[in-house]
């Protein structure tokens, strides 16, 4: 791609690719229709951010009648909590396609801005949603990707298999030792010793790479420090009910077991904001109206989301995201 | 000195990286959806050549190396240092054998060479892509074999030794590839 010029107005992807995006988009309707899953939309725009330090929110600022002296909104990191807020007041199973944004992402793999499928199934588990989201990229990609049938390992199993560790009981030694039996070059922080670094460092060198080689692989059971929203079990070690996808050794979806429990939620935001000053983030806004929603009560659900920019790519045999976005942020 | 974060890093900055020059040949963002970013760096330690890959959590810096790349026109080896003149500020330097390498073999007086400036000392010097040199020294030519096929060495006068054609004589002026080391055409 030759840098910004004036001349560089046409797409970046190839028309056919365009042409693919729509017939996937109209399967994926066809596959939500099927199952009774209703459609909705959420507002981009919101007054609450995403409290987790790993996601950072564009801002943008609105003047005019409703806020005369002006007001922030944050966009939309994924549209997880006005979502929740409509299951909570009854509107069964739904999905939303839309645009999220995220500040700061940018790379092979990453758009600031992308498209992002996000489904809820009232009544369902982490396992339930996990074989549902197994069965739509099945049926999504038929015809263009011949797939073996899926493989499904705990985070645990995998950790054991391509690292040699228990990671829910290693201490931070024990990874830090894993990590350099790895070759992995980095200069560890002596201060501040997160062992979710360390773990996150383990997966993406390591063991994502094998992930998802020619078969879904979905990966389950986080290590409680990585919930984010998930449910904990009661099982021993307890863990995260949360899963993911991989295709290509690429990273394609993240579930849960959605927490219902507002008081753990209001923890939970809590405990991201304390995280977000140690590091030095902004403290953002939490969703006071997710814990209100929460509070009326959240019917037991799963939730999902998958980067449809990442299923065209999977689709295509594409090795970077630019290949199947018209204009990628360098060229929007 | 300045430092780099690593949005910065993209493919030919120069940082210093375990104390040597380096200059980044790669830099790939990988980032859980729910964890860590991290960039996942290629840098070539300028002064060894080597590639080395580093992984630094997304937003850590490093230093800025002060590297710069001059054309400059050879001079004359003294037997210790080669002597290079920036022919726009008429400003001499002189590259010890470490920075000059293998490069020395190609150099002739006169030509223009890039030559890697660190903190203004010779990091390291490299030829013009073809250089015209004088054989010193083959065996006779084979008249009118023209084929090409086979060839001979021929030392020249840089000390360079390429193969050449049958037919190239004693005393001639070759051009030469000093990427590949191929002899071109007759000058």
């Amino acid at each position: 791609m030759t840098p910004d010029t004036a001349g560089d107005w046409q797409p970046v992807a190839k028309l056919d690719v365009l042409r693919l995006r729509a017939r996937l988009l109209e399967r994926i309707r066809a596959f939500f229709t099927a199952r009774a899953v209703l459609e909705v939309e959420t507002p981009v725009f919101s007054s609450a951010a995403a409290t987790d330090p790993a996601l950072l929110s564009f801002t943008t600022h609105y003047s005019g009648p409703l806020f005369p002296r002006g007001h922030n909104f944050f966009c939309h990191t994924s549209p997880e909590f006005p979502m929740k807020r409509l299951l909570a007041a009854g509107s069964g199973s739904i999905y939303q396609i839309c645009k999220v944004f995220r500040n700061g992402e940018s790379g092979r793999l990453h758009n600031p801005e992308f498209t992002l499928l996000e489904w809820y199934r009232v009544g369902f588990d982490h396992r339930q949603l996990m074989d549902e989201a197994i069965t739509l990229v099945t049926e999504i990609l038929a015809g263009h990707r011949m797939l073996a049938s899926p493989e499904k390992l705990t985070y645990r199993e995998a950790f054991e298999r391509y690292c040699g560790i228990d990671p829910h009981a290693a201490d931070y030694q024990t990874l830090a030792d894993a990590v350099l039996r790895h070759a992995i070059q980095i200069d560890l922080d002596t201060q501040h010793q997160n062992p979710d670094v360390l773990r996150d460092l383990l997966l993406t060198h390591v063991i994502e790479a094998r992930l998802g080689c020619g078969q879904i692989t979905a990966l389950y059971d986080y290590p409680v420090s990585q919930a984010a929203l998930a449910r904990i079990s009661t099982g021993n070690p307890p863990v995260a009910e949360r899963f993911e996808l991989y295709l290509d050794g690429i990273e394609l979806a993240n579930g849960f077991h959605e927490l219902t429990d507002a008081a753990e939620q209001q923890r939970r935001f809590e405990h991201d904001q304390a995280r977000r000053k140690a590091t030095g983030l902004p403290v953002v806004p939490a969703d006071e109206r997710l814990l209100s929603a929460l509070r009326a009560g959240l019917p037991e659900s799963a939730g999902v989301a998958l980067g449809f920019d990442r299923l065209v790519m999977l689709a295509v045999g594409a090795k970077n995201l630019r290949e199947v976005m018209a204009f990628p942020a360098d060229c929007a | 000195m300045a430092t780099y974060s690593t949005n910065d890093f993209k493919a030919g900055l120069k940082v210093m990286i375990d104390g040597s020059p380096g200059a980044v040949v790669e830099n790939e963002f990988v980032k859980p959806g729910k964890g860590q970013a991290f960039n996942r760096v290629k840098i070539r330690n300028l002064k060894t050549g080597r590639i080395i890959e580093r992984t630094f959590k997304s937003g850590d810096t490093l230093e800025a190396a002060d590297v710069v790349d001059v054309e400059m026109q050879f001079l004359y080896n003294d037997g210790e240092f080669f002597h290079f003149m920036n022919p726009a500020s008429f400003e001499q330097f002189g590259a010890d054998k470490t920075a000059v390498g293998d490069t020395a073999k190609w150099l002739k007086e006169q030509d223009l060479c890039t030559i890697t400036l660190w903190n203004g000392v010779p990091l390291s010097v490299e030829p013009p892509h073809t250089v015209t040199l004088k054989i010193v020294e083959t065996d006779p030519g084979v008249r009118g074999d023209t084929s090409g096929g086979g060839g001979k060495p021929a030392t020249l006068e840089t000390g360079a030794v390429v193969r050449v054609p049958l037919f190239i004589q004693n005393g001639e002026m070759i051009k030469c590839n000093t990427r590949t080391g191929e002899y071109i055409s007759r000058a």
